[in-house]
């Protein structure tokens, strides 16, 4: 799949931007390399929107498009925001086995969001997750730290009822 | 000198080659598709495998040097198979429509798989990748269902400096494109067109408007008048497979006449015209003190680098609208009133070797018979006009020779020279030297100026007036020189920037030529002797000892530099953004 990419308006600060400059300017500014950049502006965005990645390159003084391949092209980059809660669900082989699409497709119904989204509220993201070491609980979803296992699709709702 | 040997056989070969230059040098053309030589050097699609002796997996031809000793193998069926695969994979997720490609014919693609006996229809068959085609440009038309990730585009975007489309996504999601999938207009691409030329498949294409010409063809209403560019003679044989820098003036112009068109004239006559009004504000900024090195301004695509990269330095770009639509505000101006024709019923149509045109004919302020009445309708690459002759069963190769149409069809070598780098700047100095000598010259040829290097510098002394100038094409050698000239490192009082590298007879509208012809022929050097052959045959060879030139100026323009010269020759510029607008 494509990496998604957010439609949420940017809610950066002064002070976030003030951060990153220092970042690009510890890692060589123009000379410096992208990818460490691009991790620390990730832990102090929580993403990175265009508009980020426009300052890294104006500031870097590279295409945008640069910035972005890099971007997109590995895993650990977000394009798009986490919510207030992270809704997660195992993709790994035996959850996968116990019906873990379908629950994923319950709550991506539920929250009215794709997975790599975030709702417009800013309350609630869904990911994708490989094999969490649970499998004995399988199908498994998490919300931020909480662990649910055996979900059937008709307890998504109460679940995330829980987080409103 | 290394021995080596391929496929049993011993050659010598210069140190330093690569296994494909050492084959080429052997008579054999080892199959190529992602490599551009001095441009693509990735060896990522591995068409090209061959069998070296000692290796234990294929190499890549286009980038593995030879050495002493080696034994290349380039037919085994280790090779074959193995290329054989690379393009069926390729076909697997390919839009295999050839028969309504516009690259049907041409294409690298399709003639690997001929080369190589792979069924097009092959039954591998998988999930293709899904896209929508980008049309959100005047220029081109994107569509990636033809890509084959060779990035050979996307070397050529780096090239001149832009760089606005990459791979963007990984594996089977990998697409060619701009950052946050933005459509190409809302990026600071410059409509260069470089892009297509380099790409192998129908995933580039100009945007199409020879249905636009054939519908003012057959209106009776419409008066329509097509003028041809400088270098559009050098090249448009190429689409009827004649040699590389042959001139084709003659048949062309019977050609655009068979079409059923109502005049045929010449963008020289429009660079003629940009040359009296160029020199002219060159002198005249030397001498009153204004902003000085001048650039020149005939290439929109370079025109549009300079908007979006180095907007402070528009005041350096000369006013003069380029030749094209010169040329298309004298036939609605001049023309038009002097022979009764409302401009409104006039589609002015030229043919380009340039995609940049097409976004330059939309620009504000180039409506010289006002109305908005474009001075420039409809814009055709010289690829689209060889696929309207084919289309309308024209000979071409068989065409006699014909002449433009009188008026705007005289034109001089100063003209003719548009089309190469350096051409602008040499036929600006002619007019120029004999201004301020107040005196017609006899050595006209600038041969400093001359050539394909990527900079050239000379100094000139007119009557104690020193004149230094530079002339680039490309515009990473454009960056390079404006980033000194920001930096107030260049002593130049002249500059001429040309987008493509090269110039126009290489531009972004010029036949496409397969690697295996580029990597091995400077066809940027064959089609401008073309140019530099008509300049010397010509009888004029000064713009402003053209009898048009003086005609027009007598009867309309007044002087160079007038009013109403200004108000139909000249034109204005918009600051634009390098990166994305939020
Ligand atoms: S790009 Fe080439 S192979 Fe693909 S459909 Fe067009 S002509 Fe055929
Ligand atoms: S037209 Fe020129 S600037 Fe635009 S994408 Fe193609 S190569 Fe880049
Ligand atoms: S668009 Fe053309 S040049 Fe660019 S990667 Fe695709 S096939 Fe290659
Ligand atoms: S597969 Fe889901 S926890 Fe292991
Ligand atoms: S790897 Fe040699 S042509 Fe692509």
């Amino acid at each position: 799949m494509q990496k998604r990419i957010s439609t949420l308006p940017f809610q950066g600060t002064k002070e976030q931007q003030e951060q990153l400059f220092k970042v690009i300017d510890e890692n060589g500014g123009k000379n410096g390399s992208v990818m460490p950049i691009l991790q620390k502006a990730q832990e102090i965005y929580g993403y990175l929107p265009i508009e980020v990645q426009t300052m890294i390159a104006e500031k870097m003084d590279v295409p945008l498009e640069e910035i972005y391949g890099v971007s997109t092209f590995y895993s650990l980059f977000a394009l798009t925001p986490k919510g207030k809660y992270n809704v997660s669900v195992c993709m790994g082989t035996a959850c996968y086995v116990k019906g873990a699409a379908d629950v994923l497709g319950k709550i991506c119904e539920v929250l009215g969001i794709q997975p790599e989204e975030c709702t417009q509220d800013g309350k609630f993201s869904i990911t994708e997750c490989r094999c969490i070491g649970a499998c004995g609980l399988a199908p498994v979803m998490t919300v931020n730290d909480d662990v649910y296992g055996r979900v059937s699709v008709s307890e998504v709702e109460d679940i995330l009822s829980k987080y409103e | 000198m290394y021995q080596i040997k391929i496929n049993g056989m011993p050659f010598s070969v210069p140190e330093g080659s690569t296994i494909l230059e050492a084959a080429r040098f052997a008579g054999i053309k080892i199959p190529t598709l992602c490599f551009l030589k001095d441009l693509n050097e990735i060896g990522a699609c591995r068409v090209c495998v061959v069998e070296v002796k000692g290796a234990r997996s294929l190499v890549a031809a286009c980038v593995h040097p030879v050495n002493e000793g080696m034994e290349i193998f380039t037919n085994t069926p280790r090779v074959i198979e193995s290329r054989k695969t690379t393009l069926q994979l390729l076909l697997s997720v390919h839009d295999r429509k050839c028969l309504s490609c516009v690259r049907n014919g041409t294409c690298e693609l399709q003639q690997l798989c001929a080369e190589l006996g792979v069924d097009i229809d092959d039954k591998l068959d998988g999930e293709k990748p899904a896209s929508v085609p980008d049309t959100s440009t005047a220029h081109l038309v994107r569509n990636n269902a033809k890509c084959v990730l060779c990035r050979r585009c996307v070397a050529a975007c780096e090239r001149q400096h832009v760089a606005v489309i990459g791979a963007n996504n990984r594996g089977f999601d990998t697409q060619i494109g701009c950052a946050f999938n933005l459509p190409l207009a809302e990026v600071s691409c410059v409509s260069c067109g470089q892009c297509i030329v380099s790409c192998p498949t129908g995933a580039l294409v100009e945007r199409d408007q020879t249905a636009e010409l054939l519908a003012a063809i057959n209106d009776p209403e419409k008066y329509v008048v097509v003028q041809t560019a400088p270098s559009i003679r050098a090249t448009l044989g190429e689409c009827f497979d004649m040699p590389v820098g042959t001139n084709v003036k003659g048949k062309m112009v019977a050609a655009l006449r068979r079409l059923g068109v109502d005049k045929v004239f010449d963008t020289d006559f429009g660079a003629d015209l940009t040359i009296m009004e160029e020199a002219h504000e060159f002198i005249h900024r030397v001498k009153t003190g204004g902003v000085l090195p001048m650039i020149t301004s005939c290439s929109p695509g370079w025109v549009k680098f300079c908007e979006h990269y180095f907007p402070d330095l528009l005041p350096n770009v000369s006013t003069c609208k380029s030749p094209q639509q010169m040329t298309g505000a004298m036939l609605k101006t001049w023309y038009a009133e002097k022979n009764g024709i409302d401009p409104k019923n006039i589609v002015s149509v030229s043919i380009m070797p340039c995609t940049a045109k097409k976004f330059e004919i939309d620009r504000e302020d180039q409506d010289a018979a006002g109305d908005g009445i474009q001075d420039v309708d409809i814009v055709l690459t010289t690829r689209e006009i060889g696929r309207l002759l084919k289309q309308c069963n024209i000979d071409f190769v068989h065409l006699p020779d014909e002449e433009f149409d009188p008026a705007m069809g005289i034109s001089t070598g100063a003209g003719a020279i548009f089309g190469a780098t350096g051409g602008v700047m040499e036929a600006a100095l002619r007019t120029a030297a004999d201004t301020i000598f107040g005196a017609p010259l006899e050595n006209i040829e600038y041969h400093e100026v001359r050539g394909t290097q990527d900079y050239k510098e000379a100094t000139y002394n007119f009557d104690g007036l020193e004149v230094k100038v530079a002339v680039v094409s490309g515009l990473e050698n454009a960056n390079t020189l404006l980033e000194k000239v920001r930096a107030g490192e260049s002593d130049c009082q002249f500059i001429e920037i040309m987008c493509c590298p090269g110039g126009c007879v290489n531009g972004g509208g010029q036949p496409t030529q397969p690697a295996e012809v580029r990597n091995f022929t400077d066809l940027k050097a064959l089609r401008a002797k073309a140019l530099y052959e008509e300049d010397e045959n010509l009888p004029f060879r000064k713009s402003h000892e053209s009898p048009i030139i003086k005609q027009v100026y007598e009867e309309y323009l007044q002087a160079p530099g007038s009013h109403i010269a200004h108000q139909i020759l000249h034109t204005t510029f918009v600051k634009r953004s390098k990166t994305v607008q939020l």
